[in-house]
């Protein structure tokens, strides 16, 4: 099990992050590619509520990502289950991943930190907990030092 | 695409998820052939437990083993990794510029929110 943080200084109070995480409208406002709109956002922000955000790309290829709230805790963690409806990468489809948002208060703002964990299946959403972020740092080096294959 | 006919990698992931196998790890990062015997050395546990950490990285294609006479020396098999690592850079790749653009949507409602809070104070 492996997971994916990226953290953010956001010099935004957390109420106003954690709504642009859980309101349809924010969801709009930064899900889609760069020059492309977000066609459709949907949230029903409660445990157990359901969202969807479809887009297009450049290409003119609709994708739709979608899953359900596994925590709300406004306004500082919310979890979401999160699969590709359509239009991801193709050995991605059907699988569900986990993505968590913790917001926290600082001086000048908000921290936010992202979490994006690979799932084997949707049971294992509610079941698992994660721990070992932290070993990437050793991974990166382990493969910095590491010759390259032929590709 | 490459094709480093490894293990799954939610296989490598498993085993890259306990503390005494990742230790394993960065120790055949330092030094690149260690026998098993020297690699169980510094934990406090049996040499059969050891073997069964081995057992599990092999599987995940994380490490090769050799035997030569009556010792068995442990290598680093960097491909498995690298497929890891990968699945991290692609999804780094995908989620940054939205934190990016959520950051700067939320940042410009703060200014909204502050410039009617400021609003509403001189009045």
């Amino acid at each position: 099990m492996t997971s994916l943080t990226l953290v953010r200084q956001i010099a935004a109070r957390p109420s106003i992050v954690f709504e642009a995480l859980t309101t349809a409208e924010g969801l709009a406002s930064w899900w889609g590619p760069d020059e492309s709109p977000v066609i459709k956002a949907e949230i029903d922000a409660r445990t157990g509520g359901a969202y969807l955000v479809r887009f297009q790309t450049a290409d003119g290829a609709e994708h739709e990502a979608s899953g359900e709230l596994l925590e709300m805790d406004p306004p500082r963690r919310v979890v979401m289950s999160w699969r590709w409806a359509f239009g991801g990468e193709p050995e991605e489809l059907g699988r569900t991943s986990r993505v968590e948002f913790e917001v926290r208060a600082v001086d000048g703002g908000s921290e936010l930190t992202f979490t994006h964990a690979q799932l084997r299946n949707e049971a294992s959403v509610a079941s698992h907990r994660y721990g070992w972020t932290g070993a990437f740092d050793k991974l990166s080096r382990i493969l910095a030092a590491a010759p390259s294959d032929p590709i | 695409m490459v094709n480093y006919q490894s293990a799954p990698l939610d296989r490598i992931f498993a085993a890259l998820g306990d503390p005494t196998r990742r230790a394993i790890l960065a120790r055949l990062e330092e030094e690149e052939c260690v026998t098993v015997s020297g690699l169980a050395q510094p934990f406090a546990i049996k040499l059969p437990a050891v073997m069964k950490h081995l057992d599990v990285m092999a599987d995940a294609g994380l490490i090769t083993r050799a035997k030569h006479g009556r010792t068995v020396d442990v290598r680093l098999s960097p491909g498995p990794l690298r497929e890891a690592a990968d699945w991290l850079a692609r999804y780094e790749r995908f989620w940054s510029p939205k934190l990016d653009r959520l950051a700067a949507h939320a940042e410009a409602r703060e200014r909204d929110v502050r410039r009617t809070e400021n609003g509403d104070r001189s009045k």
